[in-house]
């Protein structure tokens, strides 16, 4: 596409010319977790940030944050079969999605007379060529969706695909903090959600259409292998070019729904400080943003210093978490009553991760 | 389709939230309908797959 191509394609899809996308991460860039996962398997695989794979069959996935990636990339989600599934039950699935909040929402008015139409771009790459699937569900008790096919055409090609979504009339979107909205690229699928046939542009509450059409196994041989990067959601029938944003505006969102202490953070970063109370200490922690929700922590690696002695800490005996900050309470060895306190990591491996993830 | 795989939850210190094993990695939940793994908690609850210890 030419420059001016460009220029009128972003003109004529009356969309902003900046905050367009939708989608937090579509390049793949932000992997606070981590860059890559092995043995993976169960319904809720995060690594890159936003992003989750959902594994509901019996194969074993490698999850990474890979170089491999189209002109203008630097990165993309790669997923490796390790272990295969090649006999798919008919309600055995594997998809990777992302969800989406509501109150970022509300400009696609869904629910009125106004709902606007949304298009989807991405760049794509496989071994297993043939008919994909790729889905929105509005994810709230409604539970409807508009599932589209495309075809990988080539292996272990890069190609970038479009596809455009038909607004809702009729089911509003809640304004609020849950997922409103989900986007679903199928990796392989069991008939109970393909034989319906993708709906095209047409909302369904059928199972059978929620991948429908989809005629692939990523999950049929341990050779195969799906990488997505890209992605790009916007309002109107206009593909515009990807919107880049600098990698600390991409952070700064996703950290509305996780981040850590560690993944590069040196040995004895500090976490938060406070006061002990001999087995147990009191900790303040603050976040760099406020949260999507009440966050879920997990850590290792983290030890108290009271000015003499330093304990690792050994579990949670309470906190008392918002959207803003935490008061942490771990339990340790004996430190000195009163005495102030600080949490730190003990090591390169150590973490503290804070995650309100939709 | 699998669920997310919690082999134990116990609640915390003036019952201030929940600690659990889930995917076999110990996190502490808080109490707020809207973080997932409260939700998943407390759907298991409400199957009958799982219960909550009282805090110590």
């Amino acid at each position: 596409m030419s420059k001016a191509a460009e220029l009128a394609a972003l003109i004529g899809s009356q969309s902003s010319l900046s905050n367009r996308n939708l989608v937090i991460n579509g390049d793949m860039a932000v992997a606070q977790r981590g860059t890559s996962a092995t043995s993976q398997s169960g319904t809720d695989i995060r690594l890159l940030d936003m992003w989750q794979l959902v594994e509901g069959a019996d194969a074993v996935f490698t999850i990474a944050q890979s170089s491999t990636a189209p002109d203008g990339f630097n990165n993309s989600l790669k997923i490796d079969t390790t272990t295969a599934d090649s006999s798919l039950s008919t309600t055995q699935f594997a998809s990777v999605k992302t969800r989406f909040e509501g109150l970022n929402l509300q400009q696609l008015q869904f629910g009125t007379s106004s709902a606007k139409p949304l298009t989807l771009s991405f760049w794509v790459r496989s071994n297993v060529t043939g008919t994909y699937s790729v889905m929105i569900a509005l994810s709230d008790a409604t539970n409807i969706y508009q599932s589209h096919t495309y075809a990988i055409s080539s292996a272990d090609t890069w190609e970038k695909k479009t596809i455009t979504f038909i607004g809702d009339t009729t089911t509003a979107i809640p304004d609020d903090n849950t997922s409103g909205f989900l986007l679903d690229f199928c990796l392989g699928s069991g008939t109970a959600y393909t034989s319906g046939g993708a709906t095209g542009s047409a909302w369904s509450s059928s199972a059978t259409s929620y991948f429908g059409g989809h005629a692939v196994n990523i999950m049929a041989s341990t050779s195969n292998e799906f990488l997505l990067t890209g992605v790009q959601l916007e309002i109107g029938e206009v593909a515009t070019p990807f919107e880049h944003i600098s990698y600390g505006d991409n952070l700064f969102r996703c950290q509305r729904y996780y981040w850590q202490f560690g993944t590069g953070d040196p040995q004895y970063t500090p976490i938060g400080t406070g006061v002990s109370e001999g087995s147990f200490s009191n900790i303040d922690i603050f976040y760099p943003t406020k949260m999507r929700a009440t966050p879920t922590i997990a850590y290792s690696g983290i030890q108290v210093f009271d000015g003499s002695t330093a304990e690792d800490v050994t579990g949670t005996r309470g906190s008392s978490a918002g959207l803003q900050s935490i008061h942490f309470q771990p339990n340790h060895g004996s430190l000195v009553v009163g005495r102030g306190v600080h949490a730190y990591l003990t090591g390169t491996s150590g973490y503290f991760s804070f995650d309100s993830e939709l | 389709m699998n669920e997310i795989n919690i082999t134990s939850a116990k609640y915390g210190y003036g019952n201030s939230c929940i600690n659990a094993n889930i995917d076999s990695i110990n996190i502490t939940v808080p109490l707020d309908p809207d973080n997932r793994h409260y939700a998943e908690i407390k759907r298991q609850v409400d199957a009958g797959e799982l219960t909550i210890e009282d805090a110590d």
